[in-house]
C-alpha cells in the first residue's frame, strides 16, 4: 500500500498501518534524512522510506546499528536538515549515550526519534518501556492513540523540535505499529525542507553548563504541551472519577465507558504528551477527582507522574493502574482487562460468568527454524561435535537473531546464556579467560551476520587482543533474516536499492588478528571435521558458517529440488534411528506417515536443501539430481 | 452505509504464518475504508514466519472510534484457516451471535510432528467449535486452492465463502470486484476460480444466502 505514503491528495481517507502512517507523516514533514536499524515492531518504517526516498528527494539508510543512525541524524541537524531516527524495541537503550548528550546540546534542524516498544514481547526477548529512558534524558515525548495521530504527530514533533531546538521522541507500541486504521491525508510539501550552510558559530556541544538551559527547554515543552491539540478530554466538566490514558489503551477505555453507558459520568483524558506532563491541564481534571484509573502500556509511568503531581498539590486521590493492581503489572493491555478496571473504577460488580467449566488449555505452537534453515544443521553439528571432542560439557552462549530459537527444541536447547544484542562474544570472552584458572570446558558463542556488524566488532577485538580461549561462530546467512531481509553492510545493497561493495566478514576478522575458518553447514561431514579440529585448540577461533537463509533463497529460486523417501530403504520404527528425520532433526519438511509407519516428506514445506538425506542412517531419503 | 447488522462489526481471521490471512484482512478492511466506514485492524503476528499463530481483528463501524482488538466474546464472524487455531480464537471471541467458517484441515505443530505433543482430536474440536458459536461451517479452503493450482490461495476460498454469509458487510460481487482491482492475468484467473469454488462450498449450509 505504498502509494498512500506519497499520493498528493489532501483530505483523502486511506486505510494505513501505523508504521505506514509514520512514513506518511515524515513525507508530509518534508524530511531530508532517515536512518534506522531493523527490528520489531517498526522495521517497515525504514523499508518504506528507503523505497520512496529517491522519489521524494531525501536520504534513507539501514545503519549498522541504532547509535550510527541516531548520531547521523544529530549530525545532519547542523545543516538544518529534518531527520528521522527509528529504533526498535530496546533500540533506545543502545543509543542511550547519544540521546543524553544530544539532549544536553539540543538540535538546530528538527530531529525526531521514533521508538517502538513491544508489550507482551510478541517478537522480543523482554518487555521494555522506553518512556523512563526519555524522562531520564530530560527529553520531550509524544505517544499516539491511533493511526491518524501516528501520522499527525510526526510533522507536529518536527515543528516543536525546531521551535524549541530539542530532540523530540515519539513512542509507539506494537498495536500502533502493526494495527491499521483510517487516516486523513495532509498536504505534501513541494520540496523537502531546505538545507542551510553550517555557520562558524553553530554549535552542538555537550558540556555541563548546558544542563540549566536543557531543563529550561523541558519547561518550555511543558508549557507547549498545556495547549497540545492532541490531548483530548471527554466527559463531565468536573469529574469525580477519571481515566487518564496514553497510547492504544485510550480506545479500550473509551469503548468500555461507552459499553457501560458511563460517558457522561466518568471523564476520559487522552494524553498524547507523555513527558513532560501538562500539569495545569491535568490538575484541572484531577482537582475534583476522588479516583483515577491510569491506562498505559508496560510500566506505571504516567501513574507515578500523576501520583507525584497529586502529592505535590496535596490532592486526596485513589489511583489504580499498572502499579497499583488495577491493571495487570505485566503484559499487553486488551479491551477486557481495561473493561475490568473501568468496572472497578465505576464500582460496578463484574458480570456473573460461567467460569466454572474451564476447558483444558490448547496446544501452543512452538517456534521452529524454517524448512531448510542452515541454523538447524549448524546447531545439530555443534551439539554433536561438542559431545565427541570434549570430556567436559561445552558452554554455549547465544545472541539475538533467528538463532535465538536454539534455546528451544528447535536448536536442541543448546545454549546456557543469552543477554542483549551483541553480548554473546563478551559473555564468552569472560568465560574464555577462566581457562587459565581451572575451567576446562570449551566455550562457544555465535552471532548472525547482521548482529556481527551491529555490535560484535568491539567484543571481537577485545577477545582477540586478550587471547580469550573460545570459538566464535558467525552464522552468515546473507540477511537480517529475523526482521524481513533488510540489507546490512555485508549484503552489498542499501535501503534505497543501490548496489555497493559488500564488507567482508572474513577480512574484518583477520584484520583484528583472528584465525578464520569457513564452513558450509550443509556440508555435514566437512563441517563436523572442522568443528572437531577447532574446538580443542587454544586461543580465539572464528568460524564463519556460510549458507543463505532458506526463506530468502525460496523467494529467489522458483524451482526447488524434489526430495522423497525410498520406501524400500526406510525401515520405519524397526530402524533403531528413533525416527531421526521427523523426531530429532525436526525440519518441517520431514514428517511421519502413521499408516505406513515410515518417514514422509511434506512437499509443501520442503525446500529441497537435502541435508536430511545426508543424515538418514538408512540412506532412505533421496534428492533429485543429488549424489546423496 | 447501512451495511452493518451490528455496529461495530467484529471479524476475527485466524491461522498460522504464511496462510495469507493478513491479505484477507487487508482486502476486507481497505474496501470498507473506501466505502466510507471507520475501520480498525489489529494484527498479531509475533514470529509468524516460524510456525506461530497469526490473527487479525477487523472492526468496522459507521460511528464509533474503535480500538484494534475485539473484546472477549464479541466476534460476529470468525474466519479460520486451521481447526486448532479456530478453536483457540473461538474460545476467546465467540458467542451466541458468532458465525464461524473454517478449514477443517489440520496443520500440525512441530511438536506433534516430532511425537512430543498430541494434536487434539478433530471430532472433539469440531464439536467444541460448534458449541461455542451460533453457527459453524467447514470449508475445505486449502483443498479447493490446491485443486485450483496454488495452495496459497486458501484465503481467497474462505473469502468466497464469507461473502455468502448473511450479515457479511460485502457480497460476492463486491469482493470479486476487489480481487479484479488487486490482481491481474493468470493470478486473477486462478483467484476467481478459487473464490467461486469457495462460494459453492457454502451451498446448502444453514449460514449461506446462496
Amino acid at each position: 500500500m505504498e502509494w498512500t505514503t506519497t499520493i498528493d491528495a489532501p483530505g483523502k481517507v486511506c486505510l494505513m498501518q501505523g508504521n505506514e502512517a509514520i512514513v506518511r507523516g515524515a513525507v508530509e514533514a518534508g524530511i531530508n534524512f532517515a536512518a534506522s536499524y531493523p527490528g520489531s515492531p517498526s522495521s517497515q518504517v525504514l523499508d518504506m522510506l528507503g523505497r520512496i526516498a529517491n522519489e521524494r528527494g531525501f536520504y534513507a539508510q539501514w545503519a549498522a546499528n541504532e547509535v550510527c543512525a541516531m548520531e547521523a541524524c544529530i549530525g545532519t541537524s547542523l545543516a538544518h536538515a529534518r531527520s528521522l531516527c527509528i529504533v526498535k524495541q530496546n533500540g533506545l537503550l543502545i543509543c542511550a549515550d547519544a540521546l543524553h548528550c544530544g539532549a544536553q546540546h539540543g538540535v538546530i534542524g528538527g530531529v525526531v526519534v521514533v521508538t517502538s516498544d513491544d508489550p507482551s514481547a510478541h517478537s522480543s526477548t523482554n518487555e521494555f518501556d522506553s518512556r523512563f529512558m526519555v524522562e531520564s534524558a530530560d527529553l520531550p515525548m509524544l505517544e499516539p492513540t491511533n493511526t491518524q495521530e501516528a501520522k499527525d504527530l510526526v510533522p507536529y514533533a518536527f515543528e516543536l523540535s525546531e521551535k524549541l531546538r530539542q530532540i523530540v521522541v515519539i513512542r509507539l507500541t506494537t498495536r500502533v505499529c502493526h494495527g491499521r486504521g483510517n487516516v486523513v491525508l495532509g498536504k505534501l510539501p513541494e520540496k523537502p525542507n531546505p538545507l542551510r550552510q553550517v555557520n562558524e558559530w553553530d554549535r552542538l556541544v555537550c558540556v555541563s553548563y548546558r544542563h540549566t538551559p536543557m531543563l529550561k527547554t523541558l519547561e518550555n515543552f511543558r508549557e507547549e504541551f498545556e495547549h497540545c491539540p492532541y490531548n483530548h478530554y471527554e466527559g463531565p466538566e468536573h469529574p469525580e472519577k477519571l481515566v487518564v490514558a496514553g497510547g492504544t489503551g485510550c480506545l479500550y477505555a473509551k469503548e468500555a465507558l461507552q459499553r457501560l453507558g458511563l460517558e457522561e459520568k466518568i471523564g476520559l483524558l487522552r494524553l498524547a504528551t507523555v513527558w513532560p506532563m501538562p500539569e495545569a491541564l491535568l490538575l484541572n481534571y484531577l482537582k475534583e477527582a476522588g479516583s483515577v484509573l491510569v491506562v498505559e502500556e508496560v510500566d506505571p509511568f504516567l501513574e507515578k507522574g500523576l501520583q507525584a503531581l497529586a502529592g505535590k498539590h496535596r490532592l486526596q486521590i485513589r489511583f489504580a493502574g499498572r502499579g497499583d493492581g488495577g491493571l495487570p503489572r505485566i503484559g499487553e493491555l486488551d479491551p477486557d482487562v481495561v473493561m475490568d478496571a473501568v468496572r472497578k473504577l465505576a464500582e460496578i460488580p463484574a458480570p456473573a460468568g460461567a467460569a466454572a467449566d474451564r476447558p483444558e488449555p490448547l496446544l501452543e505452537r512452538e517456534l521452529n527454524f524454517c524448512a531448510g534453515c542452515p541454523h538447524r544443521a549448524t546447531f545439530y553439528l555443534l551439539k554433536r561435535a561438542l559431545k565427541r571432542c570434549s570430556k567436559e560439557p561445552g558452554v554455549v552462549i547465544g545472541d539475538i537473531g533467528c538463532y535465538i530459537m536454539s534455546s528451544q527444541e528447535a536448536g536442541h536447547y543448546i545454549y546456557q546464556a543469552c543477554n542483549c544484542m551483541g553480548s554473546g562474544i563478551n559473555l564468552a570472552e569472560g568465560l574464555g579467560q577462566l581457562s587459565n584458572f581451572g575451567m576446562r570446558q570449551p566455550v562457544v558463542t555465535m552471532c548472525g551476520d547482521s548482529t556481527f556488524f551491529h555490535s560484535a566488532l568491539p567484543g571481537l577485538l577485545n577477545a582477540s587482543y586478550y587471547h580469550s580461549n573460545m570459538l566464535m561462530m558467525v552464522l552468515d546467512n546473507s540477511a537480517t533474516a529475523m526482521t524481513g531481509f533488510q540489507p546490512h553492510p555485508g549484503t552489498g545493497l542499501t535501503a534505497m536499492g543501490e548496489q555497493v561493495e559488500p564488507m567482508s566478514i572474513r577480512a574484518i576478522c583477520e584484520s583484528m588478528g583472528c584465525r578464520v575458518t569457513e564452513a558450509d553447514p550443509f556440508d555435514v561431514e566437512g563441517t563436523q571435521k572442522i568443528l572437531e579440529e577447532l574446538l580443542p585448540q587454544p586461543g580465539l577461533k572464528v568460524l564463519i558458517m556460510r549458507q543463505p537463509c532458506a526463506t530468502l533463497m525460496s523467494k529467489k529460486q522458483r524451482k526447488k529440488r524434489r526430495v522423497w523417501i525410498d520406501q524400500d530403504k526406510c525401515v520405519g520404527n524397526g530402524c533403531g534411528c528413533d525416527r531421526f528425520c521427523s523426531r530429532v532433526w525436526g525440519c518441517p519438511g520431514n514428517s511421519w506417515d502413521y499408516e505406513k509407519n515410515k518417514a514422509v516428506i511434506d512437499p509443501v514445506s520442503c525446500v529441497g536443501c537435502g541435508v536430511c538425506a545426508k543424515l538418514c542412517p538408512a540412506g532412505a531419503i533421496k534428492v533429485e539430481d543429488g549424489e546423496d | 452505509m447501512g451495511r452493518l447488522n451490528f455496529d461495530p462489526l467484529n471479524i476475527v481471521i485466524c491461522g498460522i504464518g504464511g496462510q495469507g490471512n493478513v491479505l484477507a484482512s487487508e482486502l476486507v478492511s481497505s474496501t470498507m475504508n473506501d466505502l466510507g466506514y471507520k475501520v480498525a485492524v489489529g494484527e498479531t503476528y509475533g514470529a509468524a514466519q516460524r510456525g506461530g499463530s497469526v490473527m487479525s481483528h477487523v472492526r468496522v463501524s459507521e460511528k464509533f472510534e474503535m480500538g484494534v482488538l475485539i473484546p472477549r466474546g464479541e466476534a460476529h464472524f470468525i474466519i479460520g484457516f486451521e481447526p486448532l487455531e479456530t478453536l483457540r480464537q473461538a474460545r476467546q471471541y465467540a458467542g451466541p451471535q458468532t458465525r464461524i467458517i473454517y478449514d477443517p484441515r489440520p496443520v500440525y505443530p512441530q511438536g506433534v510432528l516430532q511425537g512430543r505433543q498430541v494434536y487434539p482430536d478433530l471430532k472433539a474440536m469440531e464439536e467444541e467449535i460448534a458449541s461455542l458459536a451460533g453457527d459453524a461451517v467447514q470449508v475445505p479452503a486449502a483443498a479447493i486452492a490446491m485443486e485450483c493450482g496454488d495452495s496459497r490461495a486458501a484465503n481467497i476460498a474462505l473469502l468466497g465463502a464469507f461473502s455468502t454469509l448473511s450479515g457479511a458487510p460485502l457480497n460476492s460481487e463486491e469482493l470479486l470486484d476487489v480481487l479484479r482491482q488487486r490482481f491481474s492475468g493468470a493470478v486473477l484467473e486462478m483467484n476467481e476460480r478459487v473464490f467461486i469454488r469457495g462460494i459453492s462450498a457454502m451451498r446448502g449450509s444453514s449460514l449461506s444466502e446462496v
